[in-house]
């Protein structure tokens, strides 16, 4: 049963990533990316992490997603544009070394045995657990991530207010 | 788990650094407009003070001992990085006081960010842990990308800051990933750890190898290291200049420090996987920059390519590998810093009312009517270019040795090489200056700071050119460390 | 309950879990690197850090071990606060530029 989870989680999460890269309108690719995060958070679960599921949910699918769809929406930006980092013309050798990449990375990757790596079933991690090490063993990198949620606050204000006419 | 006293002593000059930040942004509210100077004063002074924390804790015990379970460590090597990045953050403040005036953006967030971005750095030169290392970093280069933008009028600075704000989320992602793989092939993401489970040869699969790819890549794009350089000149052309010589010169020396204890520690048991891909790395850094930069008519985009070669010596440097080595990078950085705002501060005082200063073409003849800003500007090419007796000398010198002490002969003539085609485009500069006839005239800025800032640097590129050997022993005491 | 003792054979094999990670991940790296679209650059990016996130659990799940799962709590984090700042200055760039159609940004060249 898991295993047919898994295949079916893995196939929707893969279908719905090529989606959000693929599509022309971004308010699409954000919906996939968000079917895309629901289903990364599905797996979360089936390695008994549910927190980790539960903050993916919130974090992503909630707080990040609704930033992307709000910015896209109110300011209509949808076709705001970059130069492409791979100009045009080299654009072939991209699409040849992508797959190629993926498909070394999926040999190596199957071919590892992950020695040492007993089947799991180590049962699911409590929250408890998990803020208790985050306020003991993680408490520098803690301390270090609140200051920069406040730098992003500071930032994104200082980027988004207008200082000039 | 319960920390002691020595876990918060060791992290006195950092939480001096983020709370000062903290503050004075509440601060700034109180303060007008025009006087925002006083923001920037009081930035000065808390850097002061965490410098004097980092000090006074030489002496202590608490020195050398991993503290918060592994996750920071305050050691020589540490030490020397943090004032490299305290000098590269006053300096910048210094040599912002004018320019903030004269773009008109005045404003107390810009010292504020600046002082977070040390305070990340300063975490990332002491950081021991993969999962400490990258927070540092990201809080090291949030605030710079904020800061690259920074120039709201100007849609050359908001374009760099939103290029260099998804290369750097990207490198981010990358760096990740192959820190993912090695937390699953060692099962820690300490370095010591990570060096202890990976001396056990079996380890060596191909995974692993994926695992330094990736975090070769990753660091390589914080670094700016050619192939993954592309966001620099980009980002280094569109910054406000006093912010393009921070970056180049504090950033990068915390990126650097980590990479040096990411390699040095934590992945030297997989040396022989390693250097070969930090040497092509470093090989085709030096090339392509010191190349392209001869093209150039920008000088910010000159000195952005120039400082991606210059990365490719830090790296050779990494890949001599050993105590010589890591004080050698440890060296050229402090060099670098020197040479390369005392650079920027003449770039800042050509940058004046309607008058960019930014066109290589702008330095015509400037020796005829501005004589004591182009021999300190010579000064600073020369250094740049690694010409005696300038500090540029001492720290390239340095590094090759330390690359022939290990037999790399070949590595050391490329980068002779590269350094005498670098040479040419720093010394056309000077050429430009004194044996030309100025064609337009010039107007430059005058202001303390720029000064102040100009004095130093200049000090340090002599001083440490003329004088290195207290300082190598200084770098060698604190490399001895990793 | 979620946890209940699993068959070993209906174990999914860690090399699964890891094979989606660098699948997600290449798909990641492809947006980023071949659209020009800045939103879609920036979904591709967290198309990435997902699936780094899928390895530290899967690894942590394995191993027996709580940092993967706490390392992917701080990811997902740092992901949120750098794209608050990316939009940020996405609102910023279009506004200095006044683009709202499909004009190309490329004034930094060379």
């Amino acid at each position: 049963m898991e295993r047919l989870f898994f295949l079916i989680f893995a196939s929707v999460a893969v279908v719905s990533a090529l989606c959000v890269v693929l599509f022309r309108n971004p308010v699409r690719s954000a919906l996939a990316l968000m079917l895309c995060l629901l289903q990364v958070a599905c797996v979360f679960v089936l390695l008994r992490s549910p927190f980790l599921a539960v903050v993916q949910v919130f974090v992503y699918v909630g707080a990040v997603m609704v930033l992307f769809l709000f910015v896209v929406m109110i300011l209509d930006i949808r076709q705001a544009e970059l130069e492409a980092f791979f100009p045009p013309r080299n654009r072939w050798l991209m699409y040849a070394i992508i797959p190629v990449i993926t498909f070394e990375f999926l040999l190596v990757i199957l071919g590892t045995s992950f020695e040492g790596f007993g089947p799991g079933a180590g049962g699911e991690t409590k929250v408890e657990v998990i803020g208790r090490a985050l306020f003991t063993e993680y408490l520098l990198p803690f301390e270090v991530v609140s200051v920069l949620l406040l730098v992003a606050m500071v930032g994104a204000i200082v980027m988004a207010k207008k200082r000039w006419d | 788990m319960i920390f002691g006293l020595r876990d918060v002593m060791a992290v006195i000059p950092e939480a001096i650094v983020a709370g000062a930040a903290c503050l004075l942004l509440l601060v700034d509210f109180l303060i007008a407009k025009k006087r925002k100077i006083i923001v920037a004063a009081l930035s000065i002074a808390a850097v002061a003070a965490a410098a004097f924390f980092s000090l006074y804790l030489v002496g202590t015990d608490v020195m050398w001992k991993k503290v918060f379970a592994g996750m920071f460590v305050v050691d020589g090597f540490s030490t020397f990085f943090k004032f490299v990045l305290y000098l590269a953050t006053v300096l910048s403040m210094m040599l912002s006081f004018h320019y903030v005036k004269e773009e008109d953006i005045n404003t107390g967030e810009y010292y504020t960010l600046m002082l977070f971005s040390l305070s990340g750095m300063m975490i990332a030169a002491s950081a021991s842990d993969l999962l400490s290392i990258y927070v540092a970093v990201e809080l090291m280069s949030i605030p710079v990308y904020v800061l690259v933008g920074f120039l709201q009028k100007d849609a050359r600075s908001n374009e760099a800051a939103m290029k260099y704000v998804i290369l750097g989320a990207f490198s981010s992602g990358v760096l990740l990933y192959g820190i993912s793989f090695i937390y699953g092939i060692t099962g820690t993401t300490e370095l010591s750890a990570v060096a202890g489970a990976l001396a056990d040869p079996s380890m060596h699969t191909p995974a692993l190898s994926i695992a330094i790819i990736m975090l070769v890549a990753g660091f390589g794009f914080k670094i700016a290291g050619v192939p993954f350089h592309m966001w620099a000149p980009d980002a280094y052309e569109g910054a406000p200049t006093p912010i393009t010589g921070f970056m180049s010169a504090g950033p990068k020396a915390a990126a650097c420090a980590a990479v040096l204890r990411v390699f040095t520690e934590g992945l030297q048991p997989a040396y022989s996987r390693w250097v070969v891909i930090v040497a092509i790395v470093a090989v085709l850094s030096l090339v392509y920059g010191n190349i392209v930069a001869i093209a150039q008519k920008n000088i910010k985009r000159m000195l952005a390519y120039s400082s991606i070669g210059h990365v490719g010596y830090a790296l050779l440097g990494l890949v001599a590998g050993g105590t010589e080595g890591a004080s050698s990078v440890m060296y050229y950085m402090a060099v670098y810093a020197f040479m390369n705002l005392g650079a920027f501060s003449i770039i800042i005082m050509m940058r004046k009312g309607e008058q960019k200063g930014e066109m290589i073409e702008d330095y015509t003849g400037l020796a005829k009517t501005r004589g004591g800003m182009a021999l300190l500007m010579l000064i600073f090419m020369f250094s740049l270019a690694g010409l005696p007796p300038t500090a540029g000398f001492i720290g390239k010198f340095y590094i090759f040795m330390a690359l022939i002490h290990k037999g790399m002969v070949g590595l050391a003539v490329i980068a002779v090489l590269m350094s005498a085609v670098g040479a040419y485009f720093y010394i056309r500069i000077v050429m430009l200056m004194y044996m030309k006839d100025p064609v337009n005239p010039v107007e430059t800025a005058s202001s303390r700071g720029l000064y102040y800032a100009l004095a130093i640097a200049a000090a340090g590129t002599i001083l440490l050119g003329v004088y290195p050997g207290y300082f190598i022993k200084l770098a060698q005491m604190a490399g001895g460390s990793l | 309950m979620i946890s209940r003792t699993v068959r070993r054979k209906d174990m999914v094999p860690i090399t699964w879990y890891i094979a989606l990670g660098s699948v997600l991940f290449m798909i990641g790296v492809s947006g980023v690197l071949l659209r020009k679209n800045i939103i879609i650059m920036l979904m591709g990016v967290e198309l990435m850090l997902n699936s780094v996130n899928i390895n530290l659990a899967a690894f942590s799940y394995y191993l027996k071990d709580l940092r993967g799962q706490v390392f992917a709590v701080f990811t997902i984090t740092v992901a949120a606060a750098e794209v608050a700042v990316a939009l940020g200055i996405l609102i910023a760039l279009v506004r200095s530029r006044g683009v709202f159609s499909a004009d190309k940004i490329d004034t930094l060249k060379g």
